[in-house]
């Protein structure tokens, strides 16, 4: 039985109660998953900002050997990776947020939010790759 | 829009939204930095020498206020998904307060970089 797929008709109601239908949709058809994640991300930036700024304020004025040091030593590598993975993560939603509002060429919004991804997901992994091998003295 | 009263409130979710953009396009730099960092001196000595100079200065501390203002008038966001801060002069306060704090944040850590010798 295919219910599950149909809005129902007059002759065959569907079997699906009204939460069970907008349950995981909304107007970004996939629901509040992404207006959550994006909280979550911006409230681990929040927690992990002094942390940063100390890092950040430890490798000023040092040359590569010095920040290279730095950089592999195991909290400051881990407090820059959750760092940048909540970053790519909330910077992807957000911009994906302005795209669906002010880009209304189908095309041209899928093709946009396609771009976002891809820059996204390489902003994460250059950086986290850079922390990586930093890390392993490589 | 002709209808409706411009108010601070209003301005500074667009400026949210801005300074969301400018981060994002800003996150280039800090993936330079990083990967230049695990390149070696010399890839490394590009990004201080670009970093040091005056228009380099100027973009990073434009990326410090974004990122100050954005966090603050997004905890901002956070009070209000929270149901609080809905009253006409909470809303203003909480306003100003991204406004301000966000400006006064970002003077306060160029004071310490400069203080502990980031300005060399």
């Amino acid at each position: 039985m295919s219910f599950d797929e149909s809005h129902g008709s007059p002759q065959r109601p569907s079997m699906r109660t009204p939460l069970g239908r907008v349950r995981n949709l909304g107007a970004a058809h996939s629901g509040t998953s992404d207006f959550w994640r994006q909280r979550i991300t911006g409230v681990a930036m929040t927690l992990l900002m002094i942390p940063v700024l100390v890092i950040i304020m430890m490798l000023l004025g040092r040359n590569q050997v010095g920040a290279a040091q730095i950089l592999s030593s195991i909290p400051v590598a881990v407090i820059l990776l959750l760092f940048i993975i909540a970053s790519a993560w909330h910077m992807k939603i957000g911009m994906q947020v302005v795209i669906e509002d002010y880009v209304h060429n189908e095309k041209l919004k899928l093709t946009a939010i396609m771009l976002n991804n891809f820059f996204s997901v390489a902003v994460a992994l250059a950086s986290t790759y850079a922390i990586l091998k930093l890390s392993s003295g490589v | 829009m002709q209808v409706y009263r411009w108010t601070l409130t209003m301005a500074l979710s667009i400026v949210h939204r801005g300074t969301g953009i400018a981060l994002y396009v800003g996150t280039l730099l800090l993936v330079w930095w990083l990967v230049a960092a695990a390149s070696g001196p010399a890839a490394y000595g590009h990004v201080q020498a670009f970093a040091g100079s005056i228009i380099g200065r100027l973009i990073v501390f434009g990326y410090t206020w974004a990122l100050m203002h954005h966090m603050l008038s997004g905890i901002r966001h956070f009070v209000w998904d929270l149901g609080y801060g809905f009253k006409a002069n909470e809303r203003e306060a909480l306003t100003w307060g991204a406004l301000i704090g966000g400006i006064a944040l970002t003077v306060l850590i160029w004071i310490i970089a400069y203080a502990i010798g980031g300005g060399r």
